[in-house]
């Protein structure tokens, strides 16, 4: 009897103990959340804020309103919409062509046994692991010794950091395009050779309407990263109309910062919505790839 | 295993169609050769010759690849190899090279280049004629100049042509003036002496036959030039010809023994100097330790701050019955959807000393703000702050992801045991834990340490270390110097050392990353799998 009473005591006690964990898990949630969210909330309101100075910003602006966006799109010295059409662009082509050129050679690789293979998917591995920021010098002196011949793949052009995006997108996707390959049953393959398809009609007609899913999640994953880079763009473009959103941002913040605040946030948010959505849609996809060993950049 | 031999043959078509298509694919393949070569040629007359070895040996393999039937497989990869070859691969090699030599400021060109620009320099020696001189102009833009030596004797000189002594009459040679000048030549146009001195183009020009040049000095005289400088291969110098002095090549430049140097300098190896200066060169030490110390210790600290952050958050909320539980980690993740660069931006602004949110509510709460920017430590303190708001989610969902792959029995097994709720966390789920996300953490540390969005948009480094050769600030990380020791140019930009220290980095990234495969075995999995 004792026992028994001794156990519901310990058993309402749990339940108080636990619903008071709850209350204070959600008291520190609630800080955290104010944590995570406060600078955003702090640039959605400086850029609905008419006076657009970082002096004169309250977190509820009086009289809000979206001139800082119309002055955004109107500035003269900072060609905000081509800066944001620029890395609309170079991101769709890079993540277009490095889809196609990593989906080609994972399928070799996949399908095909030959000399040098596994010698060369280990390379991949291995060339991954120098960062290509380091390479930056390298990578700049380069491409200006090219454009002293050839200036359409020289400094300020769009193709040359296509193609270097493209250069480095090899290695890592490969991998995880392969991985995803060899789990496509090969009696799919077999059975269509024998009727008598190419290996260009077994990948195009049967493989790659299978890959699909992978193929959005590697794609966005590499069109985020394409938007968001920086420090190769910066490097390689060196006029205002080619410049991307990052690097223009990074510019105008550098010469405009406090006295048109507001514009500055009007275009930080404008270049940071597409992504947020993209990301908070595909949570769990993203996750899932993060812990097969992707790292922000 | 037949059928997988098959597959690397390609399939025949129906035969005339497979002709046709490999007359295409040859004629393509010509093209691209002819286009590569002449573009070849063009870069090695620029004098880029590491840049001509890498393409030569791209379009060789690509010829193989195409041509050879065994390389069959190769050509689904051909266009991601050349282009991985090219921008990664040949970086890598180049940077390398780079290390190794003094490319940068009053360095940028090759030997040869440089040696002609030196050689071309004249001087008039002492023995040398000088001449009062009058031009004279063609149709078609030509020059000739009619000389009068002290003597009175007349001369006529054209470009490339010897030095004649006509009388008038000879060679189209009108009458002379009482000057002793001709007042015609024929098929040329005498100048008038004032449009003449005003011609830039004349002083130009080098009349006369190659090694024995006349040019004109000054409105009133021509004389003839030797040039200033003779390269003397068995020294590897140059020597003056007017003063006899010896200027010998020192580092890709040629010094005389007084230390005058002549412009302009060459690329030239200087062997293991770069990596010498970073570890001894007694002006760089102090910084350099200062950098390679902070540099450690900012990719420490964000490791242990942000995983710590989101290690709590993920067990705090590792609860299936927790209200609100996605909604929550939805706006928890909030600041990893944002472009880093922007984020840093946007802290930036404010923490903003006099006008940032944050430094105007310290100030009415306390009297006070930090420096975030022009202290050093709270410069420090900032930076990992912004970096905690970075990656703190990245953290909380992969520790949230391991933390429900422990399993519930284990936890059952320690509150028999009588485990308190530290005990549990650090006997049972860190240990776990750790086996899971180490490898992440280990790569999340090599992010850091080159993490140079971070670095460059908050402060740009600063504040700037005091007195120090090449600028670098106190928050500065290895490879935000390496960027300003090549593209900031606020003190000449030096290609040679900045690829020496990313080589350095290099070595240490990729001993981390050797450390990183042995601890998870991911190697061997690597080669199980292929």
């Amino acid at each position: 009897m004792s026992s028994m009473t001794k156990y519901q005591q310990f058993r309402t006690s749990a339940t108080a103990q636990r619903r008071f964990g709850i209350g204070v898990r959600l008291v520190i949630a609630v800080l955290l959340i104010i944590f995570s969210i406060f600078p955003i909330l702090w640039v959605i309101s400086a850029s609905l804020n008419p006076t657009g100075t970082l002096a004169t910003q309250t977190l509820i602006p009086k009289n809000p309103g979206f001139g800082n966006y119309l002055t955004l799109l109107r500035m003269d010295q900072f060609p905000f919409w081509n800066w944001f059409l620029n890395s609309i662009k170079i991101a769709s082509i890079t993540s277009v062509l490095s889809l196609a050129i990593t989906t080609l050679a994972a399928y070799a690789f996949s399908r095909f046994r030959f000399r040098g293979r596994q010698t060369m998917l280990k390379a991949l591995l291995l060339i991954n692991v120098f960062p290509g920021l380091l390479a930056l010098v390298a990578t700049f002196l380069m491409i200006s010794q090219v454009g002293d011949v050839l200036p359409f793949i020289g400094l300020n052009n769009h193709l040359s950091l296509i193609l270097v995006y493209l250069g480095g997108s090899m290695g890592i996707n490969i991998w995880l395009m392969k991985g995803f390959l060899d789990t496509v049953p090969r009696d799919i393959d077999e059975s269509a050779m024998v009727e008598g398809a190419s290996d260009w009609q077994i990948f195009i007609q049967l493989i790659l309407p299978l890959l699909r899913p992978i193929l959005i999640v590697i794609g966005i994953l590499n069109y985020i990263g394409t938007y968001g880079e920086f420090v190769l763009a910066r490097v390689l473009l060196r006029s205002n109309e080619t410049y991307t959103l990052m690097v223009g941002l990074q510019i105008f913040a550098g010469a405009q910062f406090q006295q048109r605040w507001g514009v500055f946030a009007a275009g930080a948010l404008m270049g940071a919505v597409p992504i947020m959505i993209i990301y908070l849609a595909l949570q769990d996809q993203i996750v899932g790839g993060l812990t097969q060993g992707a790292v922000k950049g | 295993m037949t059928s997988i031999a098959a597959q690397n043959v390609p399939k025949k078509a129906s035969p005339s169609a497979s002709i046709l298509a490999r007359i295409l694919k040859l004629a393509a393949l010509i093209a691209m050769d002819v286009l590569v070569v002449w573009f070849v040629t063009r870069l090695a007359s620029l004098g880029y010759y590491p840049l001509v070895a890498a393409f030569a040996i791209i379009t060789l393999f690509v010829n193989v690849v195409v041509l050879r039937k065994e390389a069959y497989p190769l050509r689904w990869m051909v266009v991601g190899l050349v282009l991985m070859a090219l921008f990664t691969i040949y970086p890598i090699f180049f940077t390398v090279w780079v290390a190794f030599t003094n490319y940068g400021e009053s360095h940028l060109i090759t030997k040869q280049q440089a040696m002609d620009q030196i050689l071309n320099e004249k001087y008039l020696p002492a023995e040398g004629k000088a001449y009062t001189w009058t031009a004279f102009k063609s149709e078609q833009g030509d020059y000739a100049l009619w000389l009068v030596d002290p003597d009175g004797n007349g001369y006529l000189v054209k470009v490339g042509q010897v030095v004649t002594q006509p009388k008038p009459g000879e060679a189209g040679i009108g009458e002379l003036d009482d000057k002793g000048i001709p007042i015609t030549i024929a098929g040329y146009q005498r100048l008038n002496p004032f449009l003449a001195a005003t011609d830039k183009n004349l002083t130009q020009v080098l009349f006369g036959e190659a090694g024995k040049t006349i040019q004109v000095r000054s409105p009133t005289e021509a004389a003839e030039l030797l040039p200033l400088y003779v390269y003397d291969s068995t020294q590897d110098a140059m020597i003056n010809q007017e003063t006899g002095v010896i200027y010998t090549n020192l580092r890709g430049t040629f010094t005389s023994s007084a230390g005058q140097s002549l412009r302009p300098g060459f690329v030239a190896s200087i062997k293991i100097n770069n990596f010498r200066d970073f570890f001894i060169s007694p002006a760089l030490r102090g910084p350099m330790v200062q950098l390679v110390t902070w540099n450690f210790a900012f990719a420490f600290f964000s490791l242990l701050l942000n995983f710590s952050l989101g290690l709590a958050i993920a067990i705090l909320f590792n609860d299936p019955a927790f209200p609100f539980k996605k909604f929550i980690r939805s706006l928890l993740i909030i600041p990893y959807t944002v472009p880093a660069l922007i984020t840093i931006l946007i802290w930036r602004g404010m923490l903003n000393p006099q006008l940032g949110v944050i430094s105007r509510a310290l100030e009415n709460l306390f009297g006070w703000s930090p420096p975030w920017f022009t202290d050093q430590w709270w410069a420090k303190i900032a930076i990992l702050l912004v970096n905690l708001w970075l990656s703190y989610p990245y953290f909380m969902l992969i520790c949230s992801g391991s933390l429900q792959s422990i399993p519930p029995d284990i936890y059952e097994a320690a509150l028999v045991d009588g485990a308190n709720p530290w005990q549990k966390f650090r006997r049972i789920t860190l240990p776990l834990l750790l086996v899971a996300v180490g490898p992440l953490l280990i790569a999340s540390f090599t992010f850091n340490f080159n993490n140079f969005n971070l670095i460059y948009l908050f402060n740009a480094g600063g504040p700037p270390i005091a007195g120090t050769p090449t600028p670098a600030g106190h928050t500065d990380i290895l490879i935000s110097y390496v960027y300003n020791l090549a593209f900031s140019g606020a003190r000449g930009v030096n290609y040679g050392f900045a690829a020496a220290i990313t080589i350095i980095i290099f070595v240490i990234v990729g001993a981390i990353t050797l450390f990183q495969y042995r601890y998870t075995r991911m190697w061997e999995e690597v080669s199980e799998n292929v």
